[in-house]
């Protein structure tokens, strides 16, 4: 499903990512760890198609056979590609209802599928909202507008349920939530693991991982997968900490 | 020079006074348009120069030798050509204007409280209301040249009396329709409403136009006097034709704990300017200013507020938010004075403005002068493109940039109609939006 060889990406000049390489096959579900400032945000933004980031030309990024790195950040999505972001921009004026309608039409038009009118949608994204806990106003406030940390970051888990995407790239969806806020996304997340969709879980805290339990786990240090494993690789990192992998990465140098 | 030909202007309107006649209106109202003229001959005509019209470039207006209108127009305007216009569900009282003056045959009057009062000013004077007598002429201060042309030109407009104590339930919609009549002519609407102590009203005010090729100058002047207790929510909406100019003066003022929510639209027409001026003048009044201007092509807007606290424990509240697109000019300002003896006020501002082009201009200044000194005032003002990281967003979900353009834009505008409590007026702007940005019936 995804194949990522040698993606080197930058900012300002500052190289960030240094080289990754991941398969990702369909039905997977990868998560991704590491300390702050190790390149799992930026990995995650790449990926999406986010234009801040320079990305090498030697890099090669493929997604469901096409060539990720050639499509702008639009048809990404379209082609099945989801990033749930680490900090959902609130949006004045659009109510998430037309926002999803919008986004929902554009994928469906693209695939060459009918656009769904404002009632067959409103069936739609009341079914999907059972599926995160939200109250039916959701619907109609304006996007992450005035919401809290935890109702941004189950947003974000709607619009994934409604988009049905291919592979969805969760960017520290757990971040700054609590136990129960934590529990509703992740049981939102299980409820749409299927065969055909594969996650990419990034996240600092080994805590999601008792939630969403991962096929694999890599871990990111200085823009580089330094160890990949299977869900032990969180326990063990858990308990020794990242300056285990900072010492077996200077010790490797 | 521009000034001679302003000079000029200034003499060929006060020579078509005389064409007003003597047209037997009451001594007292006579009197409104004899103080009326003397200060028009007093007043500079607006000029760059002049601090209050620095940014505002009017010289069309003041150029351009109008026609004063001082009899209706003919129209054929149906019934139905009207109701496109309404608001209400039918229980409204909607009254319409055309061309300035008070056309009964299209309006809807229904069933009010006892002793309220909507009806057109012309007919109020004529039939000497005490009301009416009592405040014209009274509220609006030294605003300048065409507020007094407006005053000499004194004739019709609405006339709305709220007696103490009586709530106006569904609201009034008043309609200023401009038909398509003789190029440059103007229209002196002078509008009077009265809250009594402890009164309530909505009051949506709507201009439009029946053609957008007419050149032609609406010079309004709104009295609004909100009696002790008062709550008055105050709905301005500009829809003038694309060659239509709007100059309004709204003032008013405010009596003890009294409380106003003004919201003004300026959407269309070529020149749009909206002063307003509120004076809180007894303890405990509050105001709350928001508006919304849409602004493109080489169209004008100009939004001067105004507020006064003569009192203490007083607030006041400015919101504004404007795209600005095109080859658009914008002018805010934000003035608020507050007197040695206002203590205790409570004043805040803001005006954000979306920049969708190089080439529109704005310029937004708040004026804060404070001769008290225990208050609260804060001010600010922003300019920007749609930010990226939103853009980014929007693109993430599978919608292009050109579409989350429009998406954004729109939302930026709706988010200031959402505030407005009153649903059909909230609906329509909507629409209009919709229509304006093409983002196509999302809203539920």
């Amino acid at each position: 499903m995804l194949e990522i060889r040698n993606l080197k990406a930058s900012v300002d000049g500052n190289p960030i990512l240094q080289g990754i390489d991941l398969s990702v096959q369909a039905g997977e579900v990868h998560a991704i760890m590491g300390p702050n400032g190790s390149g799992k945000s930026t990995l995650a933004q790449v990926l999406a198609g986010h234009q801040a980031y320079e990305v090498d030309g030697a890099s090669r990024v493929s997604f469901l056979g096409d060539d990720l790195l050639e499509l702008p950040a639009e048809e990404r999505a379209r082609a099945g590609l989801f990033l749930a972001f680490q900090y959902p921009v609130e949006i004045a004026g659009i109510t998430n209802a037309s926002f999803l309608q919008a986004a929902l039409n554009e994928t469906r038009k693209s695939r060459g599928l009918e656009e769904l009118d404002s009632f067959d949608f409103r069936e739609v994204l009341e079914e999907k909202m059972k599926l995160v806990e939200m109250k039916a106003d959701f619907a109609d406030r304006f996007v992450n507008y005035g919401f809290s940390g935890g109702e941004k970051k189950r947003n974000e888990i709607l619009q994934l349920a409604v988009l049905e995407p291919r592979l969805a790239i969760l960017d520290e969806t757990d971040s700054g939530l609590d136990i129960d806020a934590l529990r509703i996304v992740a049981n939102g997340v299980n409820k749409l693991r299927s065969p055909n969709r594969s996650f990419i879980v990034v996240t600092h805290y080994q805590r999601l991982l008792d939630y969403i339990v991962p096929d694999y786990v890599h871990i990111l240090y200085k823009g580089r997968i330094v160890k990949s494993g299977t869900k032990d690789l969180a326990l063990e990192l858990e308990e020794k900490g990242y300056d285990w992998i900072r010492e077996e990465t200077a010790a490797a140098l | 020079m521009a000034n001679a030909i302003a000079e000029t202007n200034k003499s060929h309107y006060l020579a078509s006074l005389k064409q007003l006649g003597a047209d037997g209106l009451p001594a007292w109202a006579e009197a409104i348009r004899r103080e009326g003229e003397a200060r028009f001959r007093a007043a500079p005509m607006p000029h760059p120069k002049l601090e209050e019209w620095r940014q505002t470039n009017v010289s069309d207006i003041v150029n351009t030798a109008y026609t004063s209108l001082v009899t209706p127009t003919t129209h054929n305007i149906t019934p139905d050509a009207a109701d496109g216009h309404f608001l209400g569900d039918g229980s409204w009282t909607e009254l319409v204007f055309v061309d300035g003056y008070y056309a009964p045959g299209l309006s809807r009057t229904r069933a009010l409280p006892d002793g309220v009062r909507v009806a057109g000013l012309g007919e109020a004077i004529a039939a000497g209301d005490a009301v009416a007598k009592e405040h014209l002429g009274t509220v609006l201060g030294k605003r300048g040249a065409f507020p007094a042309l407006n005053s000499a030109f004194l004739q019709d407009g609405i006339f709305i009396h709220v007696p103490a104590n009586t709530v106006l339930k569904t609201p009034v919609h008043v309609l200023f329709l401009t038909t398509a009549r003789p190029a440059d002519t103007v229209s002196h609407i002078r509008n009077l409403v009265v809250l009594g102590e402890s009164a309530e009203a909505t009051v949506t005010m709507t201009y439009a136009a029946l053609s957008d090729t007419t050149p032609y100058l609406n010079n309004v002047v709104d009295e609004v006097v909100l009696g002790p207790n008062g709550h008055l929510q105050w709905h301005k909406i500009v829809r003038e034709g694309a060659e239509g100019k709007h100059l309004a003066t709204t003032e008013i003022i405010q009596a003890r704990d009294s409380r106003l929510e003004s919201f003004t639209a300026a959407l269309t027409g070529k020149v749009s300017r909206n002063q307003l001026c509120v004076r809180l003048v007894e303890e405990g009044a509050s105001c709350s200013l928001t508006g919304l201007y849409i602004n493109n092509d080489t169209r004008l807007i100009d939004n001067a507020l105004d507020i006064t606290h003569a009192a203490p424990h007083c607030s006041s509240r400015i919101a504004y938010k404007g795209v600005l697109d095109g080859r658009s000019k914008t002018v805010f300002t934000g003035k608020v004075n507050v007197a040695r003896d206002a203590q205790q006020t409570d004043s805040d501002q803001l005006s954000n403005n979306l920049l969708l082009s190089d080439t529109a201009t704005i310029d937004a200044k708040p004026q804060l002068e404070i001769y008290a000194d225990d208050v609260k005032c804060t001010h600010g003002a922003t300019v920007g493109a749609p930010p990226e990281e939103i853009i980014f967003y929007f693109r993430s979900r599978g919608i292009g940039e050109e579409a989350a353009r429009a998406m954004l834009t729109f939302g930026f505008a709706e988010a200031v109609v959402a505030e407005i409590e009153e649903t059909a007026l909230r609906d329509s702007l909507t629409r209009h939006l919709e229509a304006v940005f093409r983002v196509g019936g999302h809203s539920t």
